[in-house]
């Protein structure tokens, strides 16, 4: 893992200090909202609903015992006790006062962590696949890159007012978890015909008001190329992107707008000027970077006590057959823990939680944590010896549900319960439809399905991209829920189809059930999981089970 | 006039707490709903929340609500705003276990 150099560390600490100046200002009168308002967003502080928010980054995911002890302790210290993780690698503290927020952020930068682009038009959190450095399907880990792209965008002077916020996700497996296609940005470490390692270079995804799938701009961009490129492409956009109209400010409309020939046209032209001034320090820098990001030492050791277990004990069974994912190591594996037991809030975990999870890290994982952008926390590598007491001490803490990719591991944002922007409830739609499922013991029947809630058309909570997605929206003063079908994250990205007119609160769950049993009763066979069967099927059947035989069937504010 | 105007009140929300605040007619900014002034006059609404907004070392971003008269007082028509007043669905937190208002 990255440990912050002499300078990254003076760094964060200056920023606290200029913060906690900038807020005894405002608490003073000196600063106006209007002045102040910059100021916060740049340090993560939101104002929302019923109060403050901190959103914190968790760049690539990545965290220690010693890092999620302090999110901990600052949930108790100066929130009620828990933390909200999100669909991009943050916590969110949903409760702190003004005043306090720059004791959080000393907090925070003591164990190497701040909130700094965390929001406004830069370059936000860079998200990396959550099994980064363990997943048996990878090329190379992808987070010294992303380490090296956190650095590079830190206050990069040139990027602190873009025409809108940017995002970048990196991966370094075939099989895409970290949505690559979705963000402004995606990276994807691939291999050239001599074998030598770059990227395939995506610009332009993005979900929000218009959902877009990236474009391929560079099939193949060799490593050493990576900065002076994504400088080329985030310059291109600031001069090209549009600053009159903030719903068509993203790249995804300077792309779509300019037409990707043009545009990377003039990536190229800007490339080629900033090439030459990469004098090879950032391969240097690079370099220290991917050293600190070493595999650990994979100890060999008998497995009998997994076996033994696996055998006699179907909790443990159904739980080591979905939430582990094959490991790099044989005698090893990625433990995925579930902070969508049903009924709870998917993505929170209280301090005494975060404590357990940073106390088997500390003990099994080599003290390492990992958050996905699908709100689960990652203990990345776990002897299978070890499984039996991770097990037992995550159900005793109320993390082992045994349901990651299943039907109750619902993406949520926060919606109406807390969002400002927010059109509707997400929250407790998730929680309803989770405890629904849990009724109806069918969840493992049912097979892979995700999901995905947002509470309004920003898409916070990747509905475009989800099996089954759900929107919230305001129609004339009442919540109401559309649906689409067939979106999909994965390196065959798609967007899911709107199904018709939405569907009132107390009407979603028993709509998603309906969508759930027609799927389950048009399935060639068990193995063939809900999205299979609906690029097979299409809308039909699904649009029968929600509307009845006549299309739109049922007169529904749309 | 071609429309009858809504009843409005003045809601922002607390500069230290984050919490949402409600302008009472007495010029005190309450943590209640149904203690905020409900104005039935459109001018005088406009004029009250710009006085409101001046005060920017009290309270951020001051806006006009739609609002009703109940049996304690003003509650709010939309959705959202029932959710300023009482606090998030998933947790016991917020107003509706720091005050007594009950949601409407």
């Amino acid at each position: 893992m990255y440990t912050y150099t002499e300078f990254d560390d003076a760094f964060v600490r200056n920023r606290v200090a200029q913060f906690r100046a900038q807020v005894e200002r405002r608490l003073d009168g000196s600063l106006t909202e209007d002045e102040f308002k910059p100021l916060r967003l740049m340090n993560g502080l939101y104002l929302q609903l019923h109060a403050y928010m901190l959103r914190v980054a968790i760049p690539y995911g990545t965290l220690n015992s010693r890092q999620m002890r302090q999110l901990a302790l600052i949930a108790d210290r100066w929130d009620k006790g828990y933390g909200h993780f999100t669909t991009r690698q943050n916590i969110q503290f949903n409760w702190p006062v003004l005043a306090d927020v720059p004791d959080m952020l000393d907090a925070l930068a003591d164990v190497g962590m701040h909130a700094i682009q965390t929001s406004g038009n830069t370059i936000r959190n860079v998200t990396a696949d959550h099994f980064a450095g363990a997943a048996a399907d990878e090329i190379a880990d992808p987070r010294p890159v992303a380490e090296l792209i956190r650095q590079w965008s830190t206050d990069h002077p040139e990027f602190q007012f873009l025409p809108r916020k940017f995002k970048i996700a990196v991966t370094g497996s075939p099989n895409d978890r970290a949505v690559t296609r979705a963000h402004d940005i995606g990276l994807r470490m691939v291999r050239d015909a001599s074998g030598a390692p770059g990227f395939e270079v995506i610009v332009g995804g993005g979900l929000g008001r218009t959902p877009m799938i990236g474009k391929v701009i560079r099939d193949f961009l060799p490593r050493a190329d990576l900065l002076p490129y994504l400088e080329a492409i985030v310059a291109t956009y600031n001069l090209l992107g549009r600053r009159d109209n903030k719903y068509k400010a993203r790249i995804k409309i300077t792309v779509h707008e300019n037409g990707l020939d043009a545009f990377r046209d003039a990536v190229e032209a800007r490339f080629a000027e900033l090439r030459p001034a990469f004098s090879g320090i950032d391969q240097e820098v690079l370099a220290g970077i991917e050293a600190q990001f070493a595999p650990p030492a994979f100890r060999q050791a008998d497995t009998a006590i997994f076996d033994a277990r696996y055998a006699t004990d179907p909790v443990f069974r159904s739980w080591a057959d979905t939430n582990l994912t094959a490991h790099r190591d044989a005698g090893h594996a990625i433990v995925t823990i579930s902070l969508k037991t049903p009924g709870q809030t998917p993505g929170d975990a209280t301090s005494d939680q975060m404590r357990v999870m940073a106390d088997l890290a500390e003990r099994f994982g080599h003290d390492e944590l990992r958050i996905s952008h699908e709100q689960n926390v990652i203990l990345p590598y776990v002897h299978r010896a070890d499984l039996p007491a991770v097990f037992d001490a995550l159900r005793a803490a109320g993390l082992a549900a045994a349901n990651m990719g299943l039907v109750s591991d619902i993406i949520a944002c926060p919606g109406m319960d807390y969002c400002a922007l927010a059109t509707a409830r997400s929250i407790p739609v998730a929680q309803a439809i989770a405890t629904r499922f849990e009724e109806l013991k069918l969840e493992h029947e049912i097979g892979p399905l995700k999901i995905k809630i947002s509470g309004c058309i920003n898409a916070c909570g990747h509905h475009h991209v989800g099996h089954i997605g759900i929107l919230g929206l305001d129609r004339a003063g009442v919540e109401n829920y559309q649906i689409t079908l067939g979106g999909d994250g994965t390196e065959d990205a798609a967007l899911g189809d709107r199904t018709g007119p939405g569907f009132a609160y107390d009407e979603i769950v028993p709509a998603i059930e309906r969508i759930v049993g027609a799927y389950l009763d048009h399935r060639d066979s068990p193995a063939e999981t809900f999205l299979m069967a609906y690029r097979r099927l299409g809308l039909g059947p699904f649009k029968a089970a929600l509307y009845g035989s006549g299309e739109g069937a049922r007169d529904r504010a749309a | 006039m071609s429309r009858r105007f809504t009843p409005k009140i003045v809601t922002a929300n607390d500069l230290h707490k984050g919490d949402v605040v409600y302008l009472t007619a007495d010029d005190r900014w309450s943590r209640h709903h149904f203690e905020a002034e409900l104005i039935e006059d459109e001018a005088i609404a406009d004029i009250r929340r710009i006085e409101a907004s001046r005060q920017t070392g009290t309270v951020v971003g001051v806006y006009l609500a739609d609002a009703r008269p109940g049996p304690r007082g003003p509650e709010p028509v939309h959705f959202r705003e029932v959710f300023r007043a009482h606090g998030p669905s998933n947790y016991p937190h917020g107003k509706q276990t720091e005050t007594a208002a009950p949601r409407p």
